[in-house]
């Protein structure tokens, strides 16, 4: 039981996606214009993310090694469809906030990452767990930067105003302010001792999709 | 013709494809430390940009849509651009090694530039012809090339300026890119 706690405290906190290992930017920085919509992003990640760790685990030793990165893909996407289909159906407001980010979650840095340094090695249910935690870390730092965006770029927080008068400033709901909350945020965890890793992550692996998935980058993944 | 040349300022300069639409952010983060490197990743990401909006763009006119298979082609398009990658670096392994070895490891990595499939999926919303659709690859991948070889412009001087300590690293980096995306939307003015 340990063990699965310990997957969820791992990707939530010690190697939270987004703040830590600095992977699945361009979700962070596209949709968090609102709380809720990096809450729907998150959400949908982790469905996705959970569901192709359990299939990938299940399927590690059928595929063959040469070929597992475009098998990995493969499987990431199928379900990827399978969430855009249904969030069409249902959640319409959230596909059209979304948009083009829902199927670019295919190539979240993410879910290849957790694939091939986690699923592959490890017992489905484990890999459930690693998935959900990784999920759970990536959605709570979505809605993180997307309520500072939001408070500050339109005064409201998951779509309820701010008691009072406040003058919102739409510089934190257009591009550039996604890039100053997340540097702010990240120089602030910095400064409070939580060492981001993309310190290190920008020399060495790139802090890029692809080199996560690659083996260049198994020795950044050497504690898992 | 002026269509065409309209969609090439659009997505250069005015939907920045990293700078206002959030996509390739990894390799722009990751990649742009010296500016050599980020020249070259550019070239090789115009080029595998370019090509992949066209068989996107045919794949989808000549086999999607007509089969009704719309919804397949998030999984379509990630295994041609992935195919793509591989076919690429195969040729100029074999015609122009030069070239090549100066990419080195980027041309792997383009693979999951989710700009590539970004651009693919975009062109398929917009109903591009398959002319504009590869106008649009283009130009998109020179709004990239030009972003990234501008922010390895400038992290080549903050190298040598003191920073302070929280700062360093990836925040120092998201400033620049902030600056950046603020001069960019000037652009908006001209669509």
């Amino acid at each position: 039981m340990k063990a699965y706690w310990e997957r969820i405290h791992n990707g939530i906190v010690k190697e939270n996606p987004a703040f830590i290992l600095m992977l699945g930017m361009c979700p962070t920085l596209a949709v968090t214009t609102s709380a809720i919509n990096g809450l729907g992003m998150g959400l949908s990640s982790l469905v996705v993310l959970a569901i192709s760790n359990v299939v990938i685990s299940l399927l590690r030793k059928m595929i063959p090694d040469e070929v597992r990165l475009p098998a990995f893909i493969v499987i990431v996407a199928s379900f990827v469809t399978v969430v855009e289909l249904l969030m069409e159906a249902y959640m319409e407001s959230l596909y059209a906030a979304l948009g083009i980010y829902i199927p670019l979650i295919v190539v979240n840095c993410i879910i290849l990452g957790r694939a091939e340094a986690y699923a592959s090695k490890n017992p489905p249910l484990l890999s459930l767990f690693d998935g959900l935690g990784m999920g759970l870390g990536f959605t709570i730092a979505l809605v993180i930067i997307g309520s500072i965006r939001e408070l500050l770029g339109a005064g409201s927080i998951f779509g309820i105003a701010l008691p009072g008068n406040y003058e919102p400033i739409a510089f934190f709901v257009r591009a550039p302010g996604a890039f100053l909350v997340l540097a702010i945020v990240v120089a602030i965890m910095n400064a409070i001792g939580i060492k981001s890793r993309a310190n290190k992550v920008v020399e060495g692996c790139d802090g890029c999709c692809a080199s996560c998935a690659s083996s260049g980058c198994d020795k950044k993944e050497a504690n898992v | 013709m002026t269509s065409l040349i309209m969609i090439i300022v659009t997505t250069a300069l005015v939907n920045n494809v990293v700078l206002s639409q959030f996509l390739g952010i990894c390799s722009f983060l990751g990649v742009s430390a010296q500016k050599k490197a980020s020249l070259s990743l550019g070239l090789a990401v115009t080029a595998v940009l370019t090509v992949a909006s066209l068989v996107a763009a045919l794949l989808y006119q000549f086999v999607l849509a007509p089969l009704g298979l719309d919804y397949l082609k998030t999984i379509v398009f990630i295994l041609v651009i992935a195919a793509l990658v591989q076919m690429v670096e195969m040729f100029l392994k074999k015609n122009a090694h030069a070239i090549y070895q100066s990419l080195g490891i980027y041309l792997p990595l383009i693979t999951t530039n989710c700009a590539v499939l970004g651009v693919a999926l975009t062109n398929v919303q917009n109903e591009y012809t398959i002319l504009q659709s590869v106008i649009a690859g283009l130009g998109t991948a020179l709004g990239y090339t030009l972003a990234i070889v501008l922010l390895a412009e400038i992290r080549e001087h903050i190298d040598e300026e003191a920073i302070p300590a929280p700062f360093r690293g990836a925040p120092i980096v998201l400033l620049c890119a902030t600056l950046m995306a603020m001069a960019f939307m000037g652009f908006s003015g001209l669509s």
